[in-house]
Formats: structure tokens, sequence, C-alpha cells
């Protein structure tokens, strides 16, 4: 027996004292025996290609499944983490070299909101995955499609939204947006300021538009052009008068894209954001999946909410 | 054995790159070079992970070869290739989660690239091991070369950028270069692939295929076989 074992010899002998190696050997000798015969067949024998068939696959599926289960840890906090440092961006609060679980568990909370109601909800903003529960019958609601002007057909009840704080005050209020593009959904955040009614940055961190075209959402200098918009129409006497703004507008989401470049001078420039060059497609969605979320079916009711929680306090 | 350069392995290395270039000759992955090439830099990671998954799946295949039953030879291969670019796959999201994020789907699609099948075939299937490992990087790297060409006339004139850095300034920064938009499209990789091909047959005219058949002529025997 000795000589046919191709390990070191203290490593047979143990193996052989071994009870349990006792009891399966004789059949491990009729496994490799059944190999043996198996190779020594012809490469069109039926028996052959079976067992070749069986045998390639059961490798590459303990393959796959040893990848997928045994690198899940690490993707899961790379997942987490790519996350936490597009929720810090939009924030404004990325920088580099800093530790972002660290700044994030400083300045950012979670928080879930029931979209309905406008309250916060319990449960474990934490945990709750916004995308996933947007799947599932019980934790989502369909759109009716006169209102689902960001194509996104279902959204989940409670959104995850967080709010950055610095002490005691909310600093700014960031809140998850998706719609549809020209190939893709895009999933994003929107920061707004206290009020509610400012924009602070928005931010696209899954999308799949053309790059260089509509996947231009990403650029900086792009996004850079948002900060200081506002979102809700704020009916004014002088706009009134000429015509700009009719008073059924007041406190509907207004902000858009607009074809070529934004004319500050002019009245509602501050509603308007410069449309991605040819990418009118794209940027169509981006205005919907905007007007969507920042209307009642998406977060009015809560902002309003946190807006009169405001002014009591001041 | 001594050498590991052979003149074999030298040759499946240095083939490739021109006379027997995979895109331009065996016109083969054509449809991701369509697709990656609008950046240089997805181009770049696309090219090592196809030059990656060929060499390894070229060397896993041949060293099984001999016990391949010939009927289901193409499955048994395409399980290979499979297995190893999910592998690659999960590796790059817990490893490389940046690179992963921006390659996206494109991982997923090498295993429909033709030249990794491609070389399976033709090569792994009847050479030894580290033969057909040479074989796979060196075509892995005739895709790449077409690959960055073709990456790079599509960002320069498509978006004014090289690897996301500025080459010419665009107009709507100011500067003097209006871009060319259908170069960021796919479409615009099939006329510099062609013109690829219509120069390199130029330079090399052994490389022009002779015709197989002649419509409405009368059979001698020859051709017909392509």
């Amino acid at each position: 027996m000795r000589k046919q074992c191709p390990y070191p010899e203290k490593l047979c002998s143990k193996l052989e004292q071994c009870a349990y190696y006792q009891k399966v050997k004789p059949y491990c000798e009729k496994f490799k025996a059944y190999c043996d015969k198996v190779l020594a067949l012809s490469n069109d024998n039926l028996e052959k290609t079976i067992a070749i068939a069986v045998a390639l696959c059961l490798v590459c599926a303990v393959l796959v499944s040893l990848a997928a289960v045994a690198l899940k840890p690490l993707q899961v906090s790379n997942k987490e983490l790519d996350m936490k440092k597009n929720i810090l961006d939009v924030a404004g609060l990325l920088q580099e070299n800093s530790d972002i679980e660290k700044v994030f568990a400083s300045q950012i909370e979670a928080k879930l909101v029931d979209l309905e109601t406008g309250e916060y909800a319990e449960g474990n903003a934490n945990e709750y995955d916004q995308r996933k529960a947007a799947k599932d019958p019980a934790q989502s609601v369909a759109i009716p499609k006169d209102k689902d002007i960001a194509h996104i057909r279902i959204k989940a009840k409670l959104a995850k939204v967080y709010l950055v704080k610095d002490g005691n005050t909310t600093k700014s209020i960031i809140l998850p947006v998706s719609g549809y593009g020209l190939w893709s959904t895009l999933y994003g955040f929107l920061a707004l300021e206290a009020d509610g009614q400012t924009v602070q940055s928005i931010n696209f961190y899954d999308q799949a538009e053309t790059p260089g075209l509509g996947g231009e959402v990403v650029n900086p200098k792009w996004r850079a052009l948002w900060k200081g918009k506002k979102v809700y129409a704020e009916v004014d006497q002088a706009s009134l008068e000429k015509g700009l703004i009719e008073e059924a507008d007041k406190g509907e989401p207004a902000l858009a894209l607009i074809k070529g470049t934004v004319d500050t001078s002019k009245a509602g420039s501050q509603y308007q954001v410069d449309g991605l060059a040819g990418a009118s497609l794209t940027s169509t969605g981006v205005t919907n999946l905007v007007r969507y979320w920042m209307s009642k079916e998406g977060f009015s009711t809560y902002l309003s909410k946190v807006r009169t929680v405001a002014e009591k306090k001041s | 054995m001594n050498e590991i350069l052979t003149d074999e392995t030298k040759k499946v290395l240095v083939e490739p790159l021109v006379t027997n270039n995979p895109i331009t000759l065996q016109v083969l992955g054509i449809c991701s070079a369509l697709a990656v090439t609008s950046q240089m830099s997805t181009s770049l990671i696309m090219a090592l992970a196809l030059t990656l998954v060929t060499a390894c799946s070229s060397a896993a295949i041949s060293s099984i070869r001999n016990h391949i039953p010939s009927s289901i030879r193409i499955i048994v291969q395409m399980t290979i290739i499979a297995s190893l670019v999910i592998v690659v796959d999960q590796i790059l999201k817990a490893f490389a989660y940046d690179v992963s994020k921006q390659l996206s789907v494109f991982v997923g699609l090498i295993i429909t690239n033709c030249i990794v099948m491609g070389r399976a075939e033709a090569y792994a299937m009847k050479n030894p091991p580290l033969e057909s490992f040479m074989d796979g990087i060196g075509n892995g790297a005739g895709y790449s070369l077409i690959l960055i060409i073709v990456a790079l006339f599509r960002e320069t004139l498509g978006s004014g950028k090289l690897l996301g850095i500025e080459v010419f300034k665009l107009t709507k920064d100011g500067g003097w270069y209006d871009p060319n938009g259908l170069m960021l499209l796919p479409p615009s990789a099939f006329f510099i692939i062609g013109l690829i091909i219509w120069s390199v047959r130029q330079w090399k005219p052994a490389q022009n295929e002779t015709v197989a058949f002649k419509i409405m002529s009368i059979s001698h025997g020859e051709g017909g076989h392509h």
C-alpha cells in the first residue's frame, strides 16, 4: 500500500490509522478504478461522454459556487462602502484620504420615510434596502400609469433618506431617486438643503447611458450646475403678472433640464439646468425622475412636513 | 523544454499581433470591440480581462483535451470558459470593485467573445497546455492592440479626452474642438475597424482572402470549402 501513496509517508500512515478512512477506503478504490476504466475508454464512447459531462459540471459548479460564497462578504462590504462613498459625495463631505466609515457614522443618519404619509417610519433604516423592497410585493406599490412619468412602474412604500447632521441640526437631506433614461434606469441621490427646496447636489451611482453623451450625468462639471437650483415653483407677484407662472403651479416641482445653456439673467433660470449635449432622451429622463420624486408621489409630502418643522423651530 | 520561449511559443505569441490578428484577419470578437471602445480605460481593462480568460481557458481545455468527447466538445469548452469568466467576475467584484463597476456587463460578455472559443477550438484542442496558454496571451494581445487603436480614435475624436485627460479643448468649455458625436456610438468602431483591416491588407496583400466561390461559374472542383 505504501508504495502507491503519493503523499509523504507520515501522512499516509496517519491516514491508514484513521477509522473513517478505513471505512470509505473501499469506495475510494472503487471510484478510482471506475475513473481509470472510463478514462481508458474511447472518446466516442457514450458512457465516457456522460461521465465526463457529469464530472465537468460538478467541478465547474463547485468552483463557481465556492468563488461566489467565499467572496460574498467582501463583495457586500465593497458595495456598502461604495454606497456610503456616493452619499458622502452628494453631501459634499467626500474628501480624499478621509475615512469614509468614520465620517459617515458621525455625520449621516439614515431614516425611513413613509412616502404616503410623509412621516418617518419605524424600522431599522441601516438594514433596509429600498431597491430590494421595490421588488417585494409586500413592501411595494404599483404606480398608476398616468403618474409614472419616471417609468419605474413600482416603488417601495418606504424610502430610505439620509440626513446630514451637524450636531443636532439637519444640514441637508439626501433623497434616493430613480428613473428611466435612454438605455437604463438611473439610480441616484438628490441632496437638498434643510429648506427642502434648494438643491445642493445630485449624483447618479448606477446608470448605463451612452458614455460621453448620456453618460455625462456623472460628469462633475455638469453636476456642479445643480447647486443652488430650486425644486418647487415659488409664485411671486412679478412672474404671475408676466404670465411666467400660474397660481396653480405653486409648490409643484418645476426643476427641469433645458436644451442648451441656461441664461441666468432670465426669470425662472433658478429652475433650469443645462441639458446634456447630444443626449436629449437622457435629459428628459432626468427631468422626469426629478419631477416624479419631488411630486406628491415621491417626497413632496415629506418635504413639506420637514419645512413646517423647521419653521416652527425658528 | 529547457527554454520557455521555444520557436512555437514565439510564433503563437507574435503572429496574432499583425499576421494572424483575431480581429483584422479572423474577424472575431467584433461585438465587444464595438461595445467597449468608446473609452480607453474600459478598453484596456476589457483587453486585459479577455487576454487572461483566453489564456487560462485555453490552458484548461488543452490539459483535458485528450479526454474531451468530440460530440460534446463545444459544450465542454463553453462550460469551462463560462466558469472561468464567472470566477473572474466574482474576484473583480471582491477585490477591484471600481473596475468591475466600470466593466459592468462586459465581463459577462467575455463568455460570448468568439476569440475565446475560437482559440479553444482551433488551437487548445490540439496542442499542449503551455503552448495553448501562450497562444491565448498572443491572441489576447492582438485583440488588445486593435482595441487600443480604436479607442484612441474614438475617445480623442468623440470626447476630446484620452483616459479622461483633456487632449483637445472642447468648444463647450471655450476651446476649439467640436466633438464628433458619432465616435461615441458603437457604429463608428465599424468604420475604424474597417479602415484598419483595409490598411493592414494593403500592407500585407497575402491576407486578402481568395474568392471562395464564383457565382454562376462552372465547377472546376476547387474552392467552396470556406
